[in-house]
């Protein structure tokens, strides 16, 4: 069972990111999937929650996640508010999108345990390929560049599955871009 | 061939109805109203189901719209939550009591106050004797599985009572999984049109009789108890006919879990079934007996099988996500006066209401607890755990 935890603010997509990897996980991964938001009202530009489970059984856990394997982070600013490092597991990965240096963002870890973090400059690619600080599917193709949790072929399908149209090629484009990125071990 | 998707259980839920072919459904769409009947708006408005869509300005205008179209023979669904729930009461006893078979989703949330849109089940308990049958569903297959036998259920000519498939708000109605959808053919091979002669009709002029004094009154209510005898076994007959079509059959109107030699059982509802699985198996590989019991129809009870397992185990516990203000858990008092006489201890656990989340860790707490009661280790027999303090 692989949980995962999204940290992002109202209306910048993080529960769309929860889904689409839920989705690609089950539906075009063959696994089993299982998304779910913080539960309750959604203000615009509140920290948020977002929550997802891969597993190869079936998912009967509907208690909440405690623990995570990979932590995404879409907008730095949360860091101030929340602790994006609880309930890492050892050898989990922090995902996020900053212009930070990877020592400052570790400063913020008080844990022994070795973890992973991967720091992209999601924003700048969101506003060249998207033309919009949008960066959710972004930051979903480089948590699965660094995890590989989901191959980047079941995130294509399940954008074309799940997203408007309009928004799919680019947001395709977007996430793969990503995805290579971090898979190939460059930080962007 | 069925299909897969990636939904939530209101999703799900959705998808039951739209196969089950409604002829009305009738919707108040402000809170505490669910993404449900925004779904089904969606299926109507993209083409993928035809049915009138009345939107009403209250829930209890939307049972009473529902009631009105049961009342000319349309399929009728409507959903609702919470508040919205007991605004919806008046009407329920309307439908029930005049035998129309309306299907309802209620998302069980708590009720206010405080004010508090998240999940538990004071809502459905409170109205415990409004004559509808009450079924609990644990995940989004299930939501949706259960609307379709609940319409199959409702519409049966032995039972003609309407049906209330209850999902966990949020923790079931928010949350997506891996769905299987069956296909349209599949479903009208399990679900006939509805034909009844219980409504209007302008070839075949009557009154339904929705006004009766002294000397007929009782009767109803008798023919309303059998017609609740009748649907006990047809709840497990028709999930095993389901079962034989789509490969899912859930059990009837409980399902036990690992329950053959078990000592120590935990009595669930809904979604923290689903939780308490996983706590089951983890203690089984410590060798522990225990087991869980999950009730899916509260209306009618199970209560010939609760009556059949007085001495079966050495104690047992009741997870509540409610309670009966000086009294105890709702459930429990249920179970307790079945299992009355019989050999087991028994304890109420409340937890989770408002939406308070019931993790793995408190679960096998309440097995350990029922181990301390099994060496004979007193207990407090109603317990809130999960507190603050």
């Amino acid at each position: 069972m692989k949980e995962i935890r999204w940290h992002g603010r109202g209306g910048d997509g993080a529960f769309t990111a929860a889904k689409l990897l839920g989705l690609a996980a089950s539906v075009f991964g063959g696994k089993y999937g299982q998304a779910f938001p913080s539960f309750g009202p959604e203000r615009r530009g509140a920290p948020v929650l977002g929550f997802t489970r891969i597993s190869d059984e079936v998912i009967t856990d509907h208690s909440q996640i405690y623990t995570c394997d990979c932590v995404i982070v879409l907008d730095d600013t949360l860091c101030d508010v929340t602790d994006v490092f609880a309930g890492m597991k050892a050898g989990g990965t922090l995902v996020i999108n900053t212009t930070k240096s990877e020592e400052e963002i570790r400063s913020l870890y008080h844990g022994n345990d070795p973890v992973n973090v991967v720091l992209l400059d999601a924003t700048s690619i969101a506003l060249e390929e998207l033309k919009a600080p949008i960066v959710n599917t972004i930051m979903l193709g480089a948590a699965m560049g660094a995890t590989e949790m989901v191959q980047k072929t079941q995130l294509e399908e399940a954008i074309d599955s799940m997203m408007a149209p309009a928004l799919r090629e680019k947001n395709k484009k977007a996430m793969a871009r990503a995805y290579d990125l971090v898979k190939g071990g460059a930080q962007g | 061939m069925s299909k897969k998707a990636f939904l939530s259980a209101n999703e799900a839920a959705a998808h039951g109805v739209r196969l089950c072919r409604p002829d009305v459904v009738a919707a108040y769409p402000i809170t505490p109203q669910t993404t449900l009947v925004e779904k089904l708006a969606d299926f109507l408005a993209d083409g993928e189901a035809d049915f009138r869509y009345m939107m009403v300005e209250s829930e209890h205008s939307a049972m009473a719209a529902a009631l009105g179209a049961s009342m000319m023979g349309a399929r009728t669904f409507t959903a609702s939550s919470s508040q919205g729930l007991l605004y919806m009461c008046e009407m329920l006893s309307y439908v029930s009591g005049a035998r129309h078979p309306v299907v309802m989703v209620d998302a069980n949330r708590a009720t206010a106050t405080p004010w508090n849109i998240y999940g538990d089940q004071r809502d459905v308990f409170a109205m415990r004797d409004s004559g509808w049958i009450m079924l609990f569903a644990e995940n989004g297959q299930e939501a949706l599985d259960m609307v379709i036998q609940a319409y199959k259920l409702a519409e049966d000519p032995e039972v003609m009572t309407p049906v209330m498939v209850n999902l966990d708000g949020f923790t079931l109605t928010h949350t997506y999984d891996l769905v299987e959808i069956p296909e349209q053919e599949e479903v009208d091979a399990f679900l006939p049109p509805f034909k009844t002669s219980n409504k209007l009709d302008l070839e075949d002029p009557k009154t339904l009789c929705q006004t009766v004094g002294p000397d007929f009154h009782m009767e109803g209510r008798y023919l309303q108890q059998q017609a609740f005898e009748k649907a006990k076994e047809k709840i497990a007959a028709y999930d095993r006919e389901y079962g034989e079509m789509t490969g899912r059959s859930y059990g009837g109107m409980i399902e036990e879990y690992r329950c053959e030699d078990a000592e120590l059982v935990l009595v669930t509802t809904g979604s923290v079934s689903g939780t308490t699985r996983i706590v089951v198996d983890c203690l089984r590989e410590e060798g522990k007996k225990v087991g869980m019991i999950r009730v899916r129809s509260y209306r009618p009870f199970p209560k010939e099988y609760f009556d059949s397992i007085k001495d079966r185990f050495a104690a047992m516990g009741v997870i509540d996500r409610s309670l009966s203000f000086g009294l105890e858990g709702t459930l429990y008092s249920e179970v307790k006066a079945e299992l009355y006489g019989g050999s087991a201890k028994l304890v109420n656990f409340i937890v989770g209401l408002g939406g308070r989340d019931i993790p793995k860790d408190l679960i096998a707490m309440m097995y350990d607890k029922l181990d301390r009661m099994q060496k004979n280790e007193a207990e407090e027999e109603v317990q809130f755990l999960g507190m603050r303090w």
